[in-house]
Order: C-alpha cells, then structure tokens, then sequence
C-alpha cells in the first residue's frame, strides 16, 4: 500500500458518519444508497440527504473499503477490510508492536 | 384542494395492470381509451374513494433515464401502507414478486421494496411506532 491509498484509507476513516455507514454495511452487507440513507436514519436519527451520503460513499469507494456490484439493476454496496489490514501491514503495526508491552 | 391522482410510469400498461391487480390486489377505477395509451387508474379496494394511482405511460425520452436513476439508488417509485408487512410480504413473495429488500425496520416504520416488473422499485411500509 502507497501513500496516496494509505491517505485515503485514514482519509476516509476521519469521520464518524463515514464511519457510522462502514460499521452498517458491516452488520449488513450489500445495501443500495437507499438502505444506507433509511438506516442511518433508523440507528442515528441522523437524516441526511441522498447527495450526502453518496459523497461520503465515493470517499470509501476510493479508499477501497466500500465495495459494489449490481443486484439487478440496483447497486449495492459491501463493506471490504482488507484496507484496513493493509494499512495496518503498512504503517499501524510498526507502531503497534511497539507498544503493546503497555 | 384534495390530492385525487398520483402516477407511476409503467413500461407496459397492459402488464401494469395484471401486475397492481392481480398480484397486489387493487382495483381498476378509471380504464378510458386514449389514442395509443388508455386513462388507467386504480385505487385499493380498503380506500375505493381514496387516491387513485395512475399507470402512466413511459414513453416520455426523459422518463426512462429518471427510472433507471431511481432503480440503481433503490429508490421506490411510490409507497403503499399495509397494516401487517410480514404477512403481505409472505403473500407477495408466494406469488413471484420479487423483493430487493425484505422487511427491515426504519425508525418508526418496517418497510420493504419490491420490483414491480414495469421499471420501477416500490415500497411497502408498516407504521410500527406506537404499536
């Protein structure tokens, strides 16, 4: 992992709805923008508009750790770790070793 | 000011109406030939004086575009009330419709989408908050 994809990752991770869709899409994978706007409603009471939540799900597209297909004719999107565990591999774990006697 | 007609454009008006009627269970109000496409409405037979829903034609150049914008969000088209989703959920499904999303609760709803065979995702929702 360079460091452009690196940036995107932690980019990515810099915000707690981001965060907030990754953690759904991981309790229930494969969600069209619709789903994701309706649960996010449902589990924040946070309502967002479409356009919003579509921009924040490019941002994880292009870190990687969103991933889509299409259902039909509807896309849906997954959440995908391997970025993470990349970065880690990259940068989080020659930190981490480090400390973990604390 | 009372809101008498909504419409969902349908690719095939025919199919539309198999569809909403024999498997969803409306019924037909208005039927009225119209050049090459019919005046065609129909309303719930718990509501017969209620909204009307028209199958609109979709042979606007610019619906087709707003139809597929919509399916690939999975965005519904309209919304019907039920009073018990898991139990129509179950019918529908018996009959063939095909869900994109099974019944999933959404605040103080449940809801669920179908595909209405005529271009177009539709939700069906149960008010579950004071229940």
């Amino acid at each position: 992992m360079n460091d452009d994809q690196l940036d995107n990752v932690f980019k990515a991770l810099g915000d707690p709805i981001r965060r907030g869709i990754l953690d759904r899409l991981a309790k229930r994978p494969g969600q069209s923008l619709f789903e994701i706007c309706a649960s996010s409603f449902a589990e924040d009471g946070r309502s967002l508009s479409r356009q919003t939540i579509s921009q924040h799900l490019d941002m994880l597209e292009r870190a990687g750790l969103v991933q889509t297909h299409w259902s039909g004719r509807t896309k849906m999107h997954t959440f995908d770790n391997a970025p993470l565990r990349k970065a880690a591999a990259a940068w989080l774990n020659k930190h981490l070793r480090k400390g973990s006697a604390a | 000011m009372r809101i008498y007609v909504m419409s969902v454009f349908v690719d095939d008006q025919a199919k539309a109406l198999d569809f909403y009627t024999a498997k969803l269970g409306f019924i037909v109000k208005n039927d009225i030939p119209l050049g090459d496409h019919r005046w065609l409405t129909i309303v719930s037979k718990e509501a017969p004086e209620g909204t009307e829903l028209l199958l609109e034609p979709s042979e606007h150049p610019a619906v087709g575009p707003y139809k597929s914008s919509l399916v690939n969000d999975g965005i519904p088209a309209a919304s019907f009330k039920v009073d018990d989703l898991k139990k129509e959920f179950e019918r529908l499904r018996q009959l063939g419709v095909e869900f994109t999303l099974e019944p999933t609760d959404a605040g103080p709803v449940r809801m669920a989408v179908f595909d209405d065979t005529c271009g177009n995702l539709i939700q069906l929702v149960e008010m579950t908050e004071g229940k």
